[in-house]
């Protein structure tokens, strides 16, 4: 029971990183029609930023993710600006782009930072660990799932609630139909990279508090699970990559641990395999 | 009287085709302006080339300001209402929030014109455009266009695939609608046309090939089938 248990939990603080990572890459390649290779940048922006402004700005654990997180979301900002707007509607070119700018932003964070895994300031209490049903569950997959959860809610609300999330929301479905209503949606292509941004970064900044670490390849081998629950879920779909995240962590988690450890990341591609089979669309897209 | 949408000299290549080949009217500024054509003519190309939705070449004025360099959005903004052929209502989005998302600017936005001529819009505002019939989608349509303070009217084959009676109603619509703002209107029912068209614009293999008043053309059997190939 408690294996179950520990697995569970440690599961959905794995699927917690994934969602917030593909939450941003879904709502990126719904609206722009952008394939974003370049999203593990923005969580090792946020990753490296958390731990920089913590290490040399003596920032506390919050300010320090904080300040990471307005990191990612400029870093986000600009790639956008810079970078993809100029490409829109050329996709090979976005790919190549965003392919050489996560290979090049690597080699920058190499440079800057060394290629050893720095270690990562955790608050105190998140190194802790709480007994639920006689497991011993460490405190910061609380961190994580909560996190996730906010950040769903927040998103949830943004789409729900407010004009540009109605704008998001229509842009997904019929972008041309939406600037044939006289709104410009380029505006809403660079606030969905902000978004997008701001959350693979605050991903990036738990991600060292799980992993006790940062490192400058953290974020392409986390963005890989990320495209993975992204086209699991439905491109496009927010809820659908909730949905597909807890799936692929807890996946991944009971495998390792009842099968061994390399079958995680297989039974993640089975599990790929499958709802394509079944469901090309993925979970929450039309069942074509 | 002063045209109120000039085109002249309009080219669209998409690929290896050459679909509009120097597509040139002007469209009034009262009534309803009906683009005819036999089907691949270009007439839905044309609609689309006005608002800048496929690239282009040529001139488009609008009440003398060339608006053929903008976007599409700049384009609509400056006064024109667009109801695609395909109807172009967003299936997840329920029917009020089709309609919010058509507001321009600050308004008024007129949703007691768009409820009065479409009452059953108010009652359906929670349902997902999705789920409603052709013809209440295409309420959603022109609802939208009709919700700003628009200088013209862009309507491509609003009653395409729709039952004879709600091809009444949206005739109704229409025909109310144009004595507001002008119309400009892609449509291959003839008997629709006949009845709120007051001009035409013929086109044929992307090139206009006839002008002029709709009952000249529409009142002449003969003409009307050398150029629609339809009596």
């Amino acid at each position: 029971m408690s294996n179950v248990v520990l697995l569970a939990l440690t599961g959905l603080g794995l699927g917690a990183l994934y969602f917030l990572i593909a939450s941003g890459l879904s709502l990126i390649f719904g609206l722009a029609d952008v394939l974003n290779f370049a999203h593990g940048l923005f969580l090792a922006v946020g990753a490296y930023g958390t731990w920089w402004s913590s290490a040399h700005l003596g920032f506390g654990f919050v300010p320090a993710v904080v300040f990471g997180v307005v990191a990612g979301t400029a870093t986000a900002v600009l790639v956008e600006m810079l970078l993809i707007r100029p490409l829109y509607r050329r996709t090979i070119e976005q790919v190549l782009v965003t392919v050489g700018l996560s290979l090049a932003g690597v080699a920058l964070l190499q440079a800057a930072f060394g290629a050893d895994p720095l270690t990562f300031p955790r608050p105190e209490w998140a190194t802790g660990t709480t007994r639920i049903f006689g497991a011993i569950v460490p405190n910061d997959r609380f961190l994580l799932i909560g996190a996730a959860v906010v950040v769903l809610a927040a998103i949830q609300v943004f789409l729900r609630r407010t004009r540009f999330g109605l704008i998001v929301r229509a842009g997904v479905e019929d972008r041309t139909m939406v600037t044939a209503l006289g709104i410009n949606v380029r505006t809403a292509f660079t606030l969905v990279f902000a978004i997008g941004g701001a959350a693979a970064a605050l991903a990036g900044a738990l991600a060292g508090v799980y992993f006790g670490n940062v490192s400058p390849g953290q974020g392409t081998s986390l963005l890989i699970f990320a495209f993975i629950v992204v086209v699991i879920g439905g491109m496009g779909s927010v809820t659908g990559s909730a949905v597909a995240a807890v799936l692929v962590g807890l996946v991944q988690q009971f495998t390792s641990f009842y099968a061994a450890a390399g079958v995680g990341e297989a039974s993640v591609v089975l599990l790929l395999a499958v709802v394509l089979l079944a469901r090309p669309g993925g979970l929450a897209g039309r069942a074509t | 009287m002063t045209p109120l949408l000039e085109i002249a000299d309009l080219h669209v290549r998409i690929g290896s085709s050459h679909i509009l080949q120097g597509v040139g009217f002007a469209v009034p500024p009262t009534g309803v302006t009906a683009v005819l054509g036999r089907n691949g003519a270009g007439k839905t190309t044309t609609l689309k080339a006005v608002l800048g939705i496929v690239p282009k070449t040529g001139t488009v004025r609008l009440d003398g300001e060339d608006i053929a360099g903008l976007p599409t959005h700049a384009i609509v903004r400056r006064g024109l209402g667009y109801a695609p052929e395909d109807r172009g209502v967003f299936a997840g989005l329920t029917v009020t929030e089709n309609l919010r998302l058509a507001e321009r600017g600050r308004g008024p936005h007129r949703y007691d014109l768009v409820y009065e001529m479409f009452p059953e819009l108010r009652q359906r505002g929670a349902q997902r455009a999705g789920t409603l019939s052709g013809g209440q989608q295409q309420m959603v349509a022109i609802g939208r266009t009709l919700l700003n303070d628009n200088r013209m009217l862009l309507v491509d084959e609003p009653t395409k695939g729709l039952a004879p009676k709600i091809v009444t109603e949206v005739a109704d619509v229409l025909e109310r609608a144009a004595r507001e703002v002008p119309i400009l209107l892609v449509e291959q029912n003839l008997a629709l046309v006949r009845r709120i068209a007051d001009h035409v614009v013929v086109i044929e293999q992307g090139a206009v090939v006839h002008t002029g008043e709709a009952a000249g053309l529409l009142s002449d059997p003969d003409l009307t089938r050398e150029l629609l190939g339809v009596a």
